[in-house]
């Protein structure tokens, strides 16, 4: 990396070894609201963490021998990859689509999906009772290629690298590096159609994940459709996300953002919430056609077939609808409100299967503990510190730096 | 431009199409292949709940020594854990008495847990039993999720947690010796042999005797067929068994999905290249520096 010295126009003429220093220095307030309730829940966190290695999973959580996969699989890694979707359609927009109008919001989305995926892997470690063992599906002869699992496992792997590989200009134009940065620029749209073809087949892979347990989920939820409905609501709920977390970033990191960008944000929001809009309409039609294929319509009537309504109603055709109105009327609240909604409804719609549907008829259901959930919120606080990390020193938000090409 | 993208995507291609190569379930046994899968037939009208087979498994596998005072109980069910991989339940019936029904590892023709694991842990011996191999497993539970029969156990409080199931003694059977359970069992509820001979004798138990048994022998095609065979003088559903299982196996309901992801890596990247392509001239400068 010496090579790639930090120029004195990009970096304040500080020799490298002060760069990462200073680097290394909180940018912003130290005293924040996030910092002050997002600190201790990572110190709690990692108390937890080294108590779950020294005396084993049980100690922590509340899985059993019957509910082997709990809120840290259902939750962290089949949820939070859903949410990470918004790199997937971002990128085919801006470099399948030519779309320029979703180029500021790439970077961003992009860095969220690849820290969604290191943290949600690395949640997944957490999980694995032998993970030192992890590298076996990946080295040596043990590769159980009969596993959808194995699949998704080195679609993780790869995507991550893919990932990286589109994120890589960002970190070359932090480092002042030039040839570097044009290197990996030229690779930007190969990583992309890459990471696009490993999406499609993770996403609806880890619905996949779930066909074998076809007699323990809930009828309403299992279904051999499972695979395609996993990876057509990933669209909708990485986007709702993207709006999310824009909408939040264009606060928080307010002085970062450029005059331009920040007129056109809600231009891209629009936009986002008609796509939204639409993927869900196909969404709910391919529900109804899976629900009548299953002839389900007996169980409606139960508690279960209640709360499959709430969802279907409520956290499908709601805020379908919801995507809608906010287009037509360009209400900007309304995009960011039915962003949530459809976060919910994601949410909702994983846990059901993962979870709360997973041996529903089961004597003792499994209800996450605490410290499960602590440990989640630890994995979720550690992703934004990297990320506030990220965007406060590399040009992930603001505009690059002067000596960069104006197009990529 | 600096990279020849020609050749990243003949990179890509090539790992792409090696990644989704070969994707066969290995769970089916290979063609040409004669061997005949042992098995054991349990026959619960011979089962008399003395537990014996609880005893020699614990013996043969170094687990705790059951607890003499847990025994089966009509009305509860006691379930095989971290610690016993075998287990006998009772029932009560109005004309019959007490039904006994011993419970472990089935060992499928097809096991989706074989299927599901993703090191090889879970392995389909070619003798037919169901073994777990500690050095390759990474403890991911998925055979757990994927087990129709709720079979492998994890040991939840160990920082070095292992499956436990049954393996039907898979290290006796090699010496030509009877799995530890049918060894011991006192009453011949066991018999363990090829699984088309254990069909076989089963067959012929009921057509000797029709008033003694139901009609229907549980694994001869649950779940693709097991390795464990049941006889019963009731119906199975009456015994806590999950009658319904498909009579497919379970490695069959993931495969449509695995045989598409060698056409996805082939026609994605090629539709997304044409598409970016066809795009690119919509947007004057994207290509001015090249």
């Amino acid at each position: 990396m010496s090579k790639y010295i930090p120029t004195p126009k990009d970096n304040d003429g500080q020799p490298v070894f002060k760069f990462w220093l200073s680097s290394l220095k909180p940018h912003g307030k130290v005293f924040t609201p996030f910092n002050m309730i997002s600190v201790p829940i990572m110190m709690v966190g990692i108390v937890i963490i080294v108590i779950r290695f020294v005396k084993g999973i049980g100690a922590v959580t509340n899985l059993s021998q019957d509910v082997p996969w709990g809120l840290w699989i259902g939750f962290d890694v089949v949820t939070g990859v859903a949410f990470a979707g918004g790199a997937y359609v971002v990128t085919f927009m801006v470099y399948i689509l030519n779309i320029q109008k979703y180029k500021p919001i790439v970077r961003v989305t992009v860095l969220n999906g690849f820290l969604a995926y290191v943290f949600y892997a690395g949640a997944l470690l957490l999980d694995l009772g032998k993970p030192w063992n992890v590298i076996n599906p990946v080295i040596g002869n043990n590769f159980g290629v009969s596993s959808v699992l194995f699949l998704v496992a080195w679609h993780f792997l790869l995507y991550m690298i893919a990932q990286l590989i589109e994120f890589s200009p960002t970190i070359a134009e932090w480092l002042g590096a030039k040839k570097a940065r044009k290197v990996l620029a030229g690779m930007t749209v190969g990583a992309v159609i890459f990471g696009i073809t490993l999406s499609t087949l993770h996403q609806s892979g880890l619905g996949a994940l779930y066909l074998m347990a076809k007699e323990k989920i809930h009828p309403l939820w299992y279904s051999e459709f499972i695979p395609i409905l996993f990876f057509v609501s990933s669209i909708f709920a990485g986007l709702s996300m993207v709006i999310f977390e824009g909408s939040i970033s264009q606060k928080v990191f307010f002085e970062q953002i450029s005059e331009k960008n920040r007129k056109s944000h809600d231009g891209i929001l629009h936009g986002l919430s008609k796509i939204c809009g639409f993927t869900m309409l196909v969404y709910f039609f391919l529900q109804i056609v899976v629900f009548v294929h299953g002839k389900n319509w007996a169980y409606l009537g139960s508690r279960m077939g209640a709360w499959y309504l709430t969802e279907m109603i409520g956290f499908v055709i709601v805020p379908m609808i919801l995507w809608f109105v906010a287009y037509r009327k360009r209400n900007i609240n309304l995009v960011k409100i039915t962003a949530v909604v459809t976060m919910i409804g994601i949410i909702i719609n994983r846990l059901n299967i993962t979870v709360i549907g997973f041996k529903w008829d089961a004597v003792n259901h499994y209800v996450p503990s605490w410290m499960e959930i602590v440990v989640t919120l630890t994995v979720l606080c550690f992703e934004m510190w990297i990320f506030r990390w990220i965007v406060r020193r590399m040009p992930v938000l603001r505009e690059s730096p002067s000596w960069v090409p104006t197009d990529h | 431009m600096g990279i020849n993208r020609r050749n990243f995507f003949r990179a890509l291609g090539v790992t792409g199409v090696a990644l989704s190569a070969g994707k066969e379930l290995n769970a089916v046994p290979e063609k040409g292949n004669d061997i005949e899968f042992y098995g054991i037939l349990y026959d619960s009208t011979r089962c008399v709940g003395c537990q014996s087979c609880e005893v020699a498994c614990a013996l043969a596998h170094g687990l705790p020594e059951p607890d003499p005072e847990d025994y089966p109980v009509p009305g509860t069910t006691r379930k095989a854990n971290e610690s016993r991989r075998t287990v006998v339940n009772s029932f009560e019936h109005e004309e019959l008495g007490e039904i006994f029904v011993k419970s472990q590892c089935m060992h499928c023709n097809q096991p989706a847990c074989v299927s599901a694991c993703l090191t090889q842990a879970m392995h389909k011996t070619e003798e037919g039993p169901v073994i777990w191999r500690d050095k390759k497993c990474m403890g991911c539970r998925y055979c757990m999720v994927s087990c129709p029969f709720d079979v492998p156990k994890f040991e939840y409080h160990s920082s070095n947690p292992d499956i436990v199931k049954c393996d039907m003694c898979f290290d006796r059977i090699k010496e030509g010796e009877l799995p530890a359970c049918v060894g011991d069992c006192p009453a011949e509820a066991l018999t363990f042999g090829p699984r088309r001979e254990l069909i076989k004798e089963a067959r012929r138990r009921i057509y000797e005797n029709p008033d003694m048994y139901y009609d229907g022998i549980y694994g001869e095609h649950e779940a693709g067929g097991t390795g464990y065979l049941y006889l019963s003088p009731v119906p199975f559903e009456e015994l806590g068994f999950n009658t319904r299982l498909q009579k497919k196996s379970y490695p069959e309901l993931t495969k449509g999905f695995l045989y598409s992801v060698p056409s996805v890596f082939i026609l994605w990247p090629a539709m997304l290249l044409g598409i970016h392509n066809a795009t690119r001239k919509n947007s004057k400068s994207s290509d001015d520096h090249e």
